[in-house]
């Protein structure tokens, strides 16, 4: 079958691109092996305080105690598998990294007090699934269904009212955050700053819904203004294309309804394509609102990330860019799988990308 | 390129690509402005606010135009120097010093108290030398006071007495010393505060100084407003970032458009006529860059290696260049590759370089520009977002970094909100010239949208 092997040539590639950027992602979060040295430099020093805070040790020569701090540290080197070289333990990070044994955290914590990277990560899941999420299908739906609306009324007030506010999407989602917070925060004192409940978190599910659903409606906002209008202007593009063929202005000719030709002529032919564009926009708003959640100070996992750089808390890094880079790898093959059926290209092997 | 200049003649049809253009022009006078009237490294001095270079301006200072906007007059800061305004009377004592008595007046006329009240004392003198002074406070109303008794000086000292305790105990029931020191004493605090006392206020320096000695004062009444554009946390005038920030921008997001979009624009053309190998390389190098975020990497990159914009910009370039437009131009390359004058061309005897820039990549020419010119806010707000995270180049005064610092200072808490509109609405400025001539072109260029 041409099909499953186009799969499996394309689920082995996907892989090693995971694979790379993986490694890409260990290599620089250890500093190219710098953070090595650190951690050496670290366990030598404590080593050290120990061997001279020992009341025993009085009246050592001090190159006595020199030899037994340096046999001490090289002991703690080896049984941390620092006393490697970085080529070898970075394969080693690599491939506990791939295979989803994240390991312990450096410095975070979860809420509970774990140190469990898996455990830190899947608490900060929810927020932001639910933030983005929110957010990503409130744009995409609105955006698509506006845009069809106006690609119907191409011309008239609304269409060229609406395209005109398109450069509004030059801004990132964070950036009208900002004004939304100055504006319903600051100075109209209806809206929180941030933050995802209220402090104390309410006791009653009722009330504890009720202050999510307002915590999270600024940033919603932000994301909504920061993405409908490009997302209309370009959806609408796309559908006036597709409204532009013959077999539509045939369909029209027929005097076909302009609902039914809507729904026939031009939804269904996009749909693969609509598909498409949601599921990766999807994955790419995973790690987009790093900003967001920062500025709304949105316990989700961009503002892990964040912090967890700013800690150097190297095992956080990794697993979140590990699962990452498999839920985007995934989508593709995903998406590679459902084109593989759509486009007859692909059966016949030639021609085209993936996309 | 015939097409591209009957393309740029088309664009005065449309009002909003007049618009994007008179704003990119705008910026980049303001640029041009900023980079001749304030050089490179005058700018970067002012920003690092080293000892002694923002004395002079108040902390979180409003913009002066907002005074337009309040009943009240709003304070400035006002300046006395022993040198120019104030008076020096010197006479020689007995035992073979001077009696210095110098006279700092200043005339008060404003609504509001000042933010604080220093006084600098220098003094040139042999070294290892020190003088004591004594500073009282004149009303317009002949009332005294005495600040600070025999204060010790070196070379030089600053007298904040915005902060000096002994003047708060001595002026009961008042906030703040720079408060009480103009305030109406008898007056009773109502629900509007207190008011200020208008005249001309006076402080008298006195000491004893060696007979070949110089002592000069300066005192400094800072003021509620500053700057056409405020000062920040550290009295920077925002105006030199927000000055220097339209050539920083603008240079990121050109260059960054420039690196990413042209050369990706260039390395399709050439991979989808080689083919084989190289598209293949290409290929999965897009990939790989398509499964590697941005954002997370130059964030891992700022905290472990180096902060420095440009470092940042060579990154970027490089992570965008195989970005998910490869694969775009691929397929618009890939139908223009069939079109039979390349087979002209080649039947001619052109070679696969003369094919490729002369022929193949002119012919998807117009698609880029639009292109082109719809990605440059794109870096510039990318720049902000690096800069809002606190990975802002350390020296150079952007936006962005105005912006981190506004967040960082809890701007919108306190009420400072010059200081994040200001910067925000120069970078939507922007964002909006570049982006509404983007979609004109757009029109234009687009074959696809022409007919519909």
């Amino acid at each position: 079958m041409k099909i499953s092997r186009y799969l499996i040539v394309r689920a082995i590639i996907l892989f090693c691109t995971v694979v790379v950027a993986v490694y890409i992602t260990v290599f620089i979060a250890n500093m190219g092996g710098h953070m090595d040295q650190i951690r050496r430099d670290q366990i030598k020093f404590d080593v050290a305080q120990a061997v001279y805070a020992d009341p025993g040790n009085m009246g050592v020569p001090t190159a006595e105690l020199q030899r037994m701090i340096n046999e001490r540290a090289e002991m703690q080197y080896r049984r941390l598998g620092l006393d490697q070289p970085f080529i070898v333990r970075s394969v080693g990070y690599l491939t506990t990294a791939l295979s989803l044994n994240l390991g312990r955290s450096e410095y975070l914590t979860s809420d509970t007090g774990s140190r469990e990277v898996r455990r830190v990560i899947t608490e900060r899941l929810m927020p932001t699934l639910l933030l983005l999420g929110t957010a990503v299908i409130l744009v995409f739906i609105v955006a698509v269904f506006v845009a069809l609306a106006l690609s119907r009324r191409y011309g008239s007030f609304v269409d060229r009212a609406v395209i005109a506010l398109a450069p509004t999407s030059s801004a990132p989602g964070w950036f009208y955050g900002i004004f939304l917070i100055l504006l319903f925060a600051a100075v109209l004192r209806v809206m929180p700053y941030g933050g995802m409940v209220q402090s104390p978190p309410p006791k009653e599910p009722l009330a504890y819904a009720l202050s999510l659903l307002r915590h999270l409606a600024l940033p919603v906002s932000a994301i909504f203004l920061g993405g409908v209008f490009g997302g209309i202007y370009s959806w609408r593009t796309f559908f006036l294309i597709y409204s532009s063929e013959d077999y539509v202005e045939l369909a029209r000719a027929k005097g076909l309804s302009s609902r039914r030709i809507q729904n026939r002529y031009i939804l269904r032919p996009t749909l693969p394509t609509i598909i498409t564009q949601f599921m990766l926009t999807i994955i790419t708003l995973w790690m987009g609102a790093i900003v967001l959640e920062t500025v709304f100070n949105w316990p989700g996992l961009g503002r892990l990330y964040l912090t967890a750089v700013n800690l150097s808390d190297t095992p956080i890094i990794v697993g979140t860019v590990v699962i990452y880079g498999y839920l985007l790898a995934g989508t593709v093959l995903l998406l590679d799988f459902i084109y593989a059926i759509v486009d007859p290209r692909i059966r016949v092997g030639k021609g085209g990308g993936s996309r | 390129m015939r097409t591209v200049v009957r393309g740029l003649q088309e664009l005065r049809r449309y009002p909003s690509a007049i618009l994007g253009l008179l704003l990119v022009g705008l910026l980049v006078g303001v640029s041009l402005y900023a980079v001749i009237g304030m050089p490179y490294s005058e700018a970067i001095h002012l920003w690092r606010a080293g000892v002694g270079v923002w004395d002079e301006y108040p902390r979180n200072a409003r913009p002066v135009w907002t005074d337009l906007f309040t009943r009240e007059r709003l304070p400035r800061t006002i300046v006395v120097r022993s040198g120019e305004d104030g008076r020096v009377a010197s006479e020689p004592t007995e035992d073979g010093t001077r009696s210095v008595e110098i006279v700092l007046p200043f005339d008060f006329q404003y609504d509001g108290f000042p933010r604080e009240i220093t006084l600098f004392v220098d003094t040139q003198m042999t070294e290892g030398e020190e003088v004591r002074y004594t500073v009282v406070w004149r009303t317009p109303g002949e009332q005294e006071m005495t600040l600070t008794r025999n204060r010790r000086v070196r070379r030089s000292d600053v007298y904040r007495i915005s902060q000096d305790g002994t003047v708060r105990m001595a002026l009961p029931g008042m906030p703040a010393p720079e408060v009480g020191l103009l305030a109406d004493l008898e007056q009773r605090p109502g629900p509007e505060g207190r008011t200020v006392v208008k005249g001309s206020y006076e402080v008298l320096v006195r000491a004893e100084i060696p007979a070949d000695a110089e002592l000069t004062a300066r005192l400094v009444v800072y003021g509620q407003i500053a700057g056409l554009a405020g000062t920040d946390h550290r009295r920077r005038d925002l105006m030199v970032a927000l000055l220097w920030g339209a050539p920083l921008a603008l240079a990121f997001g050109f260059l960054g458009a420039v690196g990413a979009n042209v050369s990706t624009f260039v390395l399709a053309g050439i991979g989808t006529w080689y083919g084989g190998k190289t598209d293949s390389v290409f290929q999965r190098l897009t990939e790989l860059f398509m499964v590697l975020p941005l954002l997370p990497v130059l964030i891992m990159v700022g905290h472990f290696f180096s902060r420095s914009l440009w470092l940042m910009l060579g990154l970027i370039i490089v992570m965008s260049v195989f970005s998910g437009a490869m694969k775009t131009y691929r397929a618009m390359f890939l139908q223009a590759r069939e079109a039979p004058y390349i087979e002209a061309a080649q039947a001619y005897g052109a070679g696969n370089m003369r094919i490729v820039f002369r022929y193949l990549l002119p012919r998807i020419a117009p698609v880029l520009l639009p292109q082109f010119v719809l990605v440059i806010p794109t870096f510039v707000f990318l720049e902000a977002t690096l800069a809002v995270i606190g990975l802002g180049d350390p020296v150079l005064p952007t936006w962005g970094k105005v912006m981190n610092d506004a967040l960082g200072q809890g701007a919108l808490y306190k009420g400072y909100y010059y200081w994040m509109v200001q910067p925000a609405v120069l970078l939507m400025v922007t964002g909006f010239g570049f982006a509404l001539l983007g979609y004109s072109l757009d029109r234009v260029f687009n074959p696809r949208l022409r007919g519909v």
